[in-house]
C-alpha cells in the first residue's frame, strides 16, 4: 500500500555565514493513513525543520517528499500552498487565529482559499466547530475565548478543509497542564475516528500519547516505533536518561 | 468570495485605527477635494461667462483699428454702406469708444464708471434695446441730430441715475472730463445697479469720445462694434468686414476682428489651460496622498506579518495575500476619495457664497462640480491606491510563511 507520507533521504542544509549546517541530516521516513505520530526532540534537533517539510511550508535540499503519492519535494510557493490547503490542517502552539475575524471567520479561512461557496463554507465551518464543541462561539473574537477555547478553534480550522493529516506543532505548549490533556485526548479521539496525525513536541509526557514516536537528534532519527516502548522516551546524550538506560539495562 | 471577505477586512481595519485611517487617507482627500473645487470653479467660470455673453448677445462682432496715420482711415460711414450693401448678415453697426475718464456730479467723482462713444445706430427702436442689450427706461437714446452735431448729451446706466439724482436723472447735468453733459435718457437696470458694473455706465456721442482720447493724450482705439443678423451669419458677417478692412489698409495685421463666438472660445481655451495647470498641481497632491497610503500599508504589512503566515499556512496563494492588500489600499483611498469629494463640493459651495458676497459684480456665479468629474476623480483615487499598494502587496504575497509564522 501506498505510504501517506514518505520521506526518502532528506536532507535540509543551510549556509549560515561561513557555516554548513545540517538541519535534517538524511531521514527516512513513512507514515500511513490512521496512524498518530509524535515527532519528538530536543530544541535544534531538527524536528522544526521535519514539521516544516512534512507540512509542505519548506522544501528539502536533497531527498524526495511524496504526500498521498504526490512528489510535494520540487512543488514552488503556489503549488505547495495548494497542497497546504487540499491536504493538510495545523495546529500551532500559539493558536495563530487571526484577532480581527470571529471564530467562524477564522475556520472558514482555508475553505475561502479552497475556493468554496460562502454557503458551504459556513456549513463546513460549523460542523467543524460542533466537533470540537464550540459552535455557540462562533460569533465571538478569539480574545473572547480562553486558550484552551482558542486551541479548540484552531482545531476546528485544521478539521474544516477535512485534510489528509493534521499536523500539531507543540499544540500544548501554551496551555495549562489540565486544558492541555483535554486537547491531546481530543486528538487521540480524532484519530480513533480516523484521522492522521503527527505531533511536533520537545516533551516526552506528551509524545507518549501518541501511538508510535520518531525522536530526532542532530537531524538524524535515533527512534522509531511504538510510544509505549521505554526506548521512545530516553535521549541519549543527556545525563538522567543515560542513568536511565542504565536502570533499563539497554 | 474573497473579493467581498477582503473587503469586509480592510472597512475593518480601517475602522479600528481611524485616527491612523484618516491620516493615511488626508493627502487624498486634500487632493481630490482640490480637484474637484478647481473644477468646479472651472465650471462656474465657464457657466458665468457664458451667461454674460449670452446677455451681451451671441451676435457681436468686435472689430478693433489699430492703424493710424497712413492714407485713410476706416470711417464710420464705410460701416454703415457696408451694412446697406449685405444687409443679411449685418443687423447695426456702430462705433463703440470707450474712453478714460472720469466722471463727476457735483462734488463726486465716479472712477469706475465706464464712459462709450457711440453713434445713434447703436440702439435699435424695433428690438427696444442696444446691441449691448441696454433697454431705456425713461427718456430717448441718442439720435441721429446729437451724434451728427456732437450735442452734450448722454444716456445713463440705472446705478448712476440712482446714486447721482436719486432716480431723477432724466434733463439732469453731469460732467464727463469736465464737460457737461444733459442726461437725455436712463437706462432699465441689467446687472445689480452696483458701482463698477455694467449699470455704471455712460454713452455719449462717439466724436466727442474720440475728443476726449485726444485731449487726455491717449490714441485710443478706435473700434465698432457690429451686430449680425443671427449667429449663424456671425462668420459671413465677418467676412465681409475683413474684406473691406483689408482693401482700405493691405494689411490683415492693422486690424482685428472678433466674433462673440471666437471671444468665447478664446476665454473658453484660456480658461481650459488654466484649469489644466491648477488640476495638475492638485493632482500632485493624490501623488503625495498615494505615498502616505504606500507607507502606512508598508508599515502594515509589517505589523500583520504574523497574519500573513497564518493565511499563507492555511493555503493562500501569492496572489490572495496580494490582492487582499490592494484591496485594503484600493478601499482607503476610495473613502479618501469620498471624503475627498464631499469637502470638494462644500468647499465650492462656500466659494459660491463668498463670491456672492464679495464680487457684486459677479451674480449668478456658481461653481458646481459636474458629475463626470467626481467620477474621474474618485476613478483616480482608487486607482492611486491600487497603484501604491502594490509595492507593499507584493511585499507581503512574497513573505516566507515560516519565518512569518514566527513573526513576532
Amino acid at each position: 500500500m501506498e505510504h501517506l507520507i514518505e520521506l526518502k533521504d532528506v536532507y535540509k542544509i543551510y549556509q549560515m555565514g561561513e557555516e554548513t549546517v545540517h538541519a535534517l541530516d538524511g531521514i527516512s521516513l513513512t507514515v500511513d493513513q490512521g496512524e498518530f505520530v509524535a515527532i519528538v526532540g530536543q530544541s535544534g534537533s531538527g524536528k522544526s525543520t521535519a514539521m516544516n517539510i512534512i507540512g509542505c511550508l519548506d522544501v528539502p535540499t536533497s531527498g524526495t517528499y511524496h504526500l498521498g503519492g504526490v512528489d510535494v519535494s520540487t512543488m514552488d510557493d503556489d503549488q505547495q500552498a495548494e497542497i497546504r490547503n487540499k491536504m493538510l490542517g495545523f495546529i500551532f502552539q500559539q493558536y495563530n487565529l487571526i484577532p480581527k475575524l470571529n471564530v467562524l471567520e477564522n475556520v472558514e479561512l482555508p475553505l475561502l482559499y479552497a475556493g468554496v461557496s460562502s454557503g458551504e463554507r459556513r456549513e463546513r465551518a460549523i460542523q467543524a466547530l460542533e466537533r470540537v464543541g464550540l459552535a455557540e462561539k462562533r460569533k465571538n473574537l478569539p480574545s473572547q475565548l480562553s486558550g484552551g477555547q482558542q486551541q479548540r478553534v484552531s482545531i476546528a480550522r485544521a478539521l474544516a478543509g477535512n485534510p489528509s493529516v493534521i499536523l500539531a506543532d507543540e499544540p500544548t505548549g501554551a496551555l495549562d497542564s489540565r486544558t492541555g490533556r483535554e486537547v491531546l485526548s481530543f486528538l487521540q479521539k480524532l484519530n480513533a475516528e480516523g484521522d492522521t496525525v503527527v505531533l511536533i513536541t520537545h516533551d516526552n509526557s506528551i509524545a507518549v500519547k501518541a501511538k508510535r514516536i520518531v525522536r530526532l537528534q542532530d537531524g538524524r532519527i535515533i527512534y522509531d516505533g511504538d510510544a509505549h516502548d521505554p526506548r521512545a522516551v530516553v535521549q541519549p546524550d543527556v545525563e538522567e536518561s543515560r542513568e536511565a538506560r542504565e536502570v533499563l539495562n539497554l | 468570495m474573497k473579493m467581498g471577505q477582503s473587503f469586509r477586512l480592510a472597512i475593518k481595519s480601517l475602522m479600528t485605527s481611524k485616527v491612523r485611517a484618516l491620516l493615511t487617507m488626508l493627502g487624498i482627500i486634500i487632493g481630490v477635494g482640490a480637484v474637484i473645487v478647481i473644477v468646479s470653479l472651472g465650471n462656474g467660470m465657464q457657466q458665468y461667462m457664458n451667461n454674460q455673453f449670452e446677455q451681451i448677445g451671441v451676435n457681436m462682432i468686435q472689430v478693433g483699428i489699430y492703424s493710424y496715420g497712413g492714407n485713410r482711415q476706416v470711417t464710420p460711414d464705410d460701416f454703415y454702406t457696408l451694412a446697406d450693401k449685405y444687409p443679411q448678415y449685418i443687423d447695426s453697426v456702430s462705433p463703440y469708444l470707450s474712453a478714460t475718464t472720469i466722471v463727476r456730479q457735483g462734488a463726486q467723482e465716479y472712477e469706475r464708471t465706464k464712459v462709450y462713444g457711440v453713434s445713434e445706430t447703436m440702439y435699435n427702436s424695433e428690438k427696444g434695446q442696444t446691441a449691448t442689450g441696454d433697454k431705456l427706461e425713461e427718456g430717448r437714446f441718442l439720435s441721429y441730430v446729437d451724434v451728427e452735431r456732437n450735442q452734450n448729451v448722454c444716456v445713463i446706466g440705472s446705478y448712476l441715475n440712482e446714486d447721482m439724482f436719486g432716480g431723477q436723472g432724466l434733463g439732469q447735468t453731469l460732467t464727463v472730463g469736465g464737460v457737461p453733459y444733459t442726461v437725455i435718457g436712463t437706462l432699465a437696470q441689467k446687472a445689480d445697479s452696483t458701482e463698477g458694473s455694467g449699470d455704471d455706465q455712460i454713452y455719449l456721442p462717439y466724436e466727442l469720445v474720440e475728443q476726449l482720447n485726444a485731449a487726455a493724450g491717449g490714441m485710443g482705439m478706435n473700434s465698432y462694434l457690429v451686430t449680425s443678423t443671427s449667429k449663424e451669419t456671425s462668420s459671413a458677417a465677418k467676412g465681409v468686414i475683413e474684406n473691406m478692412l483689408f482693401r482700405i489698409y493691405g494689411d490683415s495685421s492693422s486690424y482685428l476682428v472678433m466674433t462673440s463666438a471666437e471671444m468665447m472660445e478664446m476665454m473658453d481655451s484660456m480658461l481650459g489651460v488654466l484649469m489644466t495647470i491648477l488640476v495638475v498641481i492638485a493632482a500632485i497632491s493624490l501623488v503625495v496622498g498615494g505615498i502616505g497610503i504606500m507607507n502606512i500599508m508598508l508599515v502594515s504589512v509589517t505589523e500583520r506579518t504574523r497574519e500573513i503566515g497564518i493565511r499563507k499556512s492555511l493555503g493562500a496563494k501569492g496572489r490572495d495575500i496580494r490582492s487582499q492588500f490592494i484591496i485594503e489600499a484600493g478601499t482607503t483611498s476610495a473613502i479618501g476619495g469620498v471624503i475627498g469629494i464631499l469637502f470638494g463640493i462644500l468647499l465650492a459651495n462656500v466659494f459660491t457664497a463668498v463670491v456672492s458676497v464679495v464680487m457684486a459684480d459677479a451674480q449668478g456665479f456658481a461653481a458646481i462640480p459636474n458629475l463626470s468629474g467626481i467620477l474621474v476623480s474618485f476613478g483616480v483615487s482608487v486607482g492611486i491606491g491600487v497603484l501604491f499598494g502594490y509595492l507593499p502587496a507584493n511585499k507581503a504575497a512574497k513573505l516566507n510563511p515560516i519565518d512569518a509564522l514566527r513573526y513576532d
